[in-house]
């Protein structure tokens, strides 16, 4: 087994462990409507999460992710019920919008060399401002799209409601595991998190790369912005505030290594899910208050990076182990 | 023989390049100086009496005034902070550490409120408590940093997310409030009718400055953040530089909290401090000290700290309406990285440079 697959290994194995408790304890973690439940509430940070996974292994880190979900969401109630526009034009545009906002701090981190963490700090201001200068009050979309789009539903036996968002979710995942793995796009960012002055020399295009990671990544947080305006029928310029240490958290959890290099699409996806497993048992256990959530989520996260130290010290370990016992 | 001319020119030219080296090597310093200037003449145009100070009271009342008291927590957290920054860490748990400090010192001072006499709640000791907490937490990203050499924005992000939480269990999920006066004092004191905390954060800078500028510590931190292995081998004790910037960071934080309890007399486990690490990292990085760690400057931190505070108090004052604070907050500070970026200058603004003769 290829140790780079350690950190990912553990994540299925903690997260299978802790689904098998919360099973053994309410036996309904076991049908489908929790399932589905959990893909339709954490889409929206799952989603973001998955092209965050994309900006953390190029090397970067993007912490706009939750102001631009908020100006999604604002900016499809507005223009559908106060400009009376088709909810899927307003789609278009606001996706165009998003993707335009992440090339361009994209092409300020690399062409100005001002770091990620402060371009994408400044992307979380202007963005969260944007929504609140658009509006300030929570406004009700009642547009027959989204009446439609609430009622493609796929009802399993034990009444579990495949929604919408569950299903975009998992679309973004397949999409977001081909693009990684199976593009020259997904290695060029593999190898520029990995030695950037190193990939470029060899040739990968780092320009255009990081460009495109940025806006990956704002494209996937407009898209959980319009599938959260989706589910919920409103908008509001407070929604998502604070998300991106969510999303930075799943995708950590999910085994991507901030350095940059390692990282796995699908990890994200369990590191994204692993909170709201949390927070279900919490509910439906009901005896422990809610901020026992956010410190349960603190020590998840320390234990995972725990065992990923460990892991990424042990090779050495392991190595001067096995030696004696290979000359011997 | 030399002219008297010629003298002259050579002086001049000595001079020049005096002023010239000084330049070249504090460029971000000068353009941190230029950006405060500017956006005090923007707020001075928007309020004519925008430096109008009057006595109300026994206190004085005035933008400047509120620009300084404003800015004390930002300036108590950019010191902490700049330190961290410079051995190429970063703390973004400052926000749940000032929630947590004042959650203790709320609690704490309310059991001093409703009779205790134990010597523990007594108001002095309290915030001595609290400091000593923030301490703790600045210790543990510490360990997590230095010791088992996590890396700074996840070590520090595990507070962040569960230090709120654990505010929250110290209020009980509520937000307490308080009416000692010896607690409030830290932040709506005042002395010979200046705020109380614009002392407190004066005081820390000057002690903090002293401390990393006239011992080794200030050289020993910028030599683990430039390359922190080789600090190692010229025999700095490179875990115990990080440790004590996160352990001042913490102290710093409390500190913070304690102010932002004070002025409201209550703690609120959700508000305070949010997004406090965001304006403390902004304000070291306006000051031009570079995430990358290595040299730094805690007097142009406190300068960035005020631009961000000067930039909101303008807002204030303006007639703009206040949705708009945060996209304007984001233009300004985009400028002023812009401005301290050389690529930047050097791809817009070559047009307009004369040719050197």
């Amino acid at each position: 087994m290829k140790l780079r697959f350690f950190p990912l290994i553990m994540t299925f194995i903690v997260f299978g462990l802790l689904y098998a408790y919360c099973y053994s304890q309410f036996s309904s973690f076991g049908s489908m409507r929790v399932v589905c439940n959990l893909l339709r509430d954490y889409a929206h940070l799952g989603i973001p999460a998955i092209g965050m996974t994309f900006v953390i292994i190029s090397g970067g880190i993007d912490l706009s992710v939750g102001s631009v979900i908020g100006f999604t969401g604002v900016f499809c109630a507005l223009m559908i019920e106060r400009e009376g526009m088709d909810p899927r034009v307003v789609f278009a545009i606001m996706l165009t919008i998003g993707t335009v906002f992440g090339m361009t701090m994209g092409a300020i981190i690399y062409y100005f060399k001002i770091p990620p963490f402060i371009t994408t700090l400044a992307g979380l201001f202007l963005a969260r401002g944007g929504a609140y200068v658009l509006s300030t009050d929570s406004i009700r979309i009642k547009h027959e799209f989204y009446t439609w789009v609430s009622k493609q539903v796929y009802i399993f036996p034990d009444k579990g409601r495949f929604t919408f968002a569950a299903g975009a979710f998992l679309a973004v995942l397949v999409i977001g595991f081909f693009l990684a793995h199976f593009t020259r796009f997904g290695r060029n960012v593999y190898a520029m998190g990995g030695n950037e002055t190193g990939a470029m020399l060899l040739g990968v295009p780092v320009a255009r790369t990081t460009i495109g990671v940025y806006a990956l990544s704002s494209f996937l947080a407009t898209f959980a912005g319009i599938v959260l305006s989706l589910s919920k029928r409103s908008g509001d310029s407070t929604i998502a505030v604070g998300a991106e240490m969510d999303v930075i958290a799943a995708v950590v959890i999910g085994g991507t290594l901030l350095t940059g290099g390692v990282g796995y699409v699908i990890g994200t996806f369990i590191g994204a899910l692993l909170p709201g497993v949390i927070r279900t048992y919490l509910t439906l256990d009901g005896s422990l208050t809610p901020w026992w959530t956010k410190i349960i989520i603190g020590v998840l996260l320390l234990a995972f990076i725990g065992m990923q130290k460990i892991l990424t010290v042990r090779p050495n370990l392991v190595r001067m182990l096995r030696l004696p016992s290979r000359s011997g | 023989m030399m002219s008297e001319k010629a003298n002259t020119l050579l002086n001049t030219r000595k001079a020049d390049s005096r002023i010239g080296h000084f330049i070249r090597h504090n460029t971000r310093t000068i353009w941190t100086v230029i950006a405060l200037i500017l956006i005090l003449i923007v707020d001075r145009m928007i309020s004519p009496n925008f430096f109008n100070i009057r006595m109300v009271g026994n206190r004085l009342i005035g933008s400047p005034i509120s620009i300084l008291d404003g800015a004390a927590p930002i300036v108590l957290l950019s010191v902490g902070m700049t330190l961290v920054i410079a051995t190429k860490g970063v703390d973004l748990s400052v926000g749940a550490v000032m929630a947590i400090c004042s959650a203790v010192a709320v609690v704490l001072i309310n059991r001093y409120e409703n009779g205790s006499d134990n010597i523990l709640y007594q108001p002095g000791f309290v915030i001595f408590i609290a400091v000593g907490v923030g301490a703790l937490c600045g210790l543990w990203n510490g360990i997590l940093v230095a010791i088992f050499d996590i890396q700074p924005i996840i070590a520090t992000l595990i507070l962040m997310i569960s230090g709120r939480g654990i505010a929250q269990m110290i209020t009980d999920g509520q937000s307490p409030t308080f009416q000692n006066e010896t607690l409030a004092f830290v932040g709506r004191g005042v002395i010979f009718g200046v705020p109380f905390p614009i002392y407190l954060a004066l005081a820390v800078l000057l002690v903090m400055y002293l401390l990393v500028r006239r011992t080794a510590i200030g050289m020993m931190i910028e030599s683990v953040g430039i390359n922190s292995r080789a600090s190692y081998y010229a025999g700095i004790n490179a875990a115990l530089i990080k440790l004590f910037a996160y352990v001042v960071t913490g102290m710093c934080a409390a500190v913070a909290g304690l102010k932002v309890a004070g002025e409201v007399k209550s703690a609120d486990p959700h508000t305070c401090g949010d997004w406090a690490e965001l304006d403390a990292i902004l304000a070291v990085v306006i000051g031009g000290t570079l995430l990358t760690g290595g040299r730094f400057n805690l007097i142009t931190s406190a300068l960035g700290a005020l631009i961000i505070q000067s930039l909101i108090t303008g807002l204030y004052v303006s007639k703009l309406h206040p949705t708009a604070n945060l996209v304007v907050k984001a233009i300004v500070i985009l400028a002023v990285l812009l401005l301290q970026s050389e690529e930047f200058r050097g791809t817009v603004l070559r047009p307009f440079r004369r040719k050197a003769a």
